[in-house]
């Protein structure tokens, strides 16, 4: 299954991209609108893209009158991602959301690297929603958790039906001349080939805590069917694009392409056959 | 509205026009657009695509104005005869050119997106400012342009009965054309990934809203943004210590 990162596509400037997937995710729905980051945003760094859009989005009464009926005009299975201050926002989010039967999961961004850190603790958040949701519940984790295998646990016992993996790092870039920072915020999520690396160890990692036991879409960086595959061997079920949506309008169904060869090429008859195969022979 | 595609098209020559650099790729099934459209250009060895406004259109090749600034704008100016890019475009939405009593004004690099605007309109009037001579070469793109250098400003040969505007050039600019013009049509630039709506890098406020300006801009009418955009002093600094 091939998605979009939240955040790195908008449905309806782009339908055709949107229906190549097999699921499109919203960019993170907060309780109030938010206008964003200060500009500069965006920032070319080594190996990948510095981003600071900071959730912009309208906020849940809009999202709902105004976006949400045109998302579902696509007729495709839609995922929200949800933000919020504390886990009574997240919640509130969630319950509004959950209502529409167009949604077909709710991804919960725990993880921004560019707003304020949640107060709560991601099972707080997680277990707010779960008692007023029914949907399926994805905990989109940090790569800078220094143990995400233990989050993706505790959010999992609060109720998480899945684990999103993963979100941004943090990085900083300096102007060549003046060396100061080329973000208006200074230090922003880093994503792109470099997060490749860091996001199959979270996968793997946290498949191995799991037993297997959720699904786990896996993001960061994947640019080829190739890349999709390592991620679905680390114990991925699903595979998100980024950035590379950015550069490739026809990324879903190269990728989807390349990963059915890829998997055809080392025996797996379809690409999820090959889920956890890098855990067969490694002990963890 | 032409439709925009992703094409790898070759570069068919790349000529020095004072600081600046022309780039002309074939043009293939690539449509030209608007006047003010713009279109993504991939640089070999960089991750991100940048934007640059269609500077003419011929019938086999596209023709961008580059201004070498940074590393990415560099390599562009860099490309040989025969090398290929990614080209994708035209994308956002350009200038209104069945206008009464046009005016075009650029200043700086802003002088990219009016040579086409001159071919489409028939050589309207033309006003241009620059910082330095070497870039005032730019101006020999729009015949009949009317070019001062600083320390005279563009603003001071608009005259004041200009009604039907069309600008482009660095933000503090545009503010003192709105001031004149306030009905102006204005193209912006901001950083931008993508170029059709998904990064939301390129978001300014105008008129107390969001507008990401690849797809509500780069062309804006009227309303200036009231957040600040991207206006490279630095980088325009260096570029005119380096002619020094």
């Amino acid at each position: 299954m091939i998605l979009n990162a939240s955040g790195c596509l908008d449905a309806l400037t782009a339908p055709k991209i949107a229906r190549s997937l097999d699921a499109y995710v919203a960019k993170t729905v907060t309780l109030e609108p938010r206008s964003g980051n200060a500009q500069p945003r965006l920032a070319e760094a080594d190996f990948g893209l510095l981003n600071s859009i900071g959730l912009q989005n309208p906020g849940l009464e809009r999202f709902l009158s105004d976006v949400l009926p045109r998302l579902e005009e696509l007729e495709m299975p839609l995922w929200i991602s949800v933000g919020g201050a504390d886990a009574a926002e997240y919640a509130r989010v969630c319950e509004r959301i959950g209502e529409h039967e167009s949604v077909s999961a709710i991804e919960l961004n725990l993880s921004c690297p560019n707003v304020d850190p949640a107060a709560a603790a991601a099972a707080e958040i997680v277990q707010a929603c779960r008692a007023v949701s029914g949907k399926p519940l994805y905990a989109k984790l940090s790569p800078l958790l220094p143990d995400i295998a233990e989050v993706a646990l505790s959010v999992i016992d609060a109720g998480a039906s899945g684990l999103s993996l993963v979100n941004s790092l943090r990085g900083l870039v300096l102007d060549e001349w003046t060396l100061e920072p080329r973000l208006g915020r200074a230090v922003g999520g880093y994503s792109g080939a470099a997060l490749r690396p860091v996001a199959l160890a979270a996968v793997y990692l946290c498949y191995a805590a799991t037993k297997g036991a959720v699904p786990i879409v896996g993001m960061g960086g994947v640019q080829s069917g190739k890349q999709a595959l390592d991620l679905i061997a680390a114990g991925a079920s699903a595979v998100a694009l980024g950035s590379v949506l950015f550069a490739d309008l026809e990324a879903p169904e190269r990728v989807r392409a390349e990963l059915d060869q890829e998997a055809q090429a080392r025996g797996f008859e379809r690409p999820l056959e090959a889920r956890g195969a890098a855990h067969q022979t490694a002990a963890v | 509205m032409a439709s925009p595609r992703r094409e790898s098209r070759r570069v068919t020559a790349s000529e020095r026009i004072g600081l600046y650099t022309m780039l002309r790729v074939e043009r293939g099934r690539l449509e030209a657009g608007l006047p003010g459209q713009f279109f993504m250009l991939d640089v070999p060895g960089h991750v991100m695509s940048r934007p640059f406004s269609i500077c003419l259109a011929r019938k086999e090749e596209l023709v961008f104005l580059i201004n070498p600034v940074g590393p990415a704008t560099h390599t562009l100016c860099e490309l040989q005869r025969g090398q290929t890019i990614g080209v994708f475009g035209p994308l956002g939405n350009g200038f209104r050119t069945d206008v009464a009593r046009p005016l075009l004004v650029g200043g700086g690099i802003g002088v990219a997106s009016l040579p086409y605007a001159a071919q489409v309109m028939g050589n309207p009037p033309t006003v241009l400012g620059f910082r330095t001579s070497r870039q005032a070469e730019a101006a020999e793109l729009i015949p009949k342009a009317e070019v001062c250098i600083e320390p005279k400003l563009v603003t001071e040969l608009i005259p004041a009965s200009a009604v039907d505007v069309l600008a482009c050039g660095p933000e503090p600019m545009l503010h003192a054309v709105h001031a004149l013009a306030p009905d102006a049509q204005m193209a912006w630039e901001a950083p931008m990934a993508c170029g059709f709506g998904a990064c939301y890098g390129c978001v300014v406020e105008v008129g107390g809203g969001s507008r990401r300006l690849c797809v509500e801009g780069p062309v804006i009418n009227g309303r200036p943004p009231s957040s600040p955009v991207i206006y490279d002093e630095a980088a325009e600094a260096a570029g005119a210590e380096a002619e020094a």
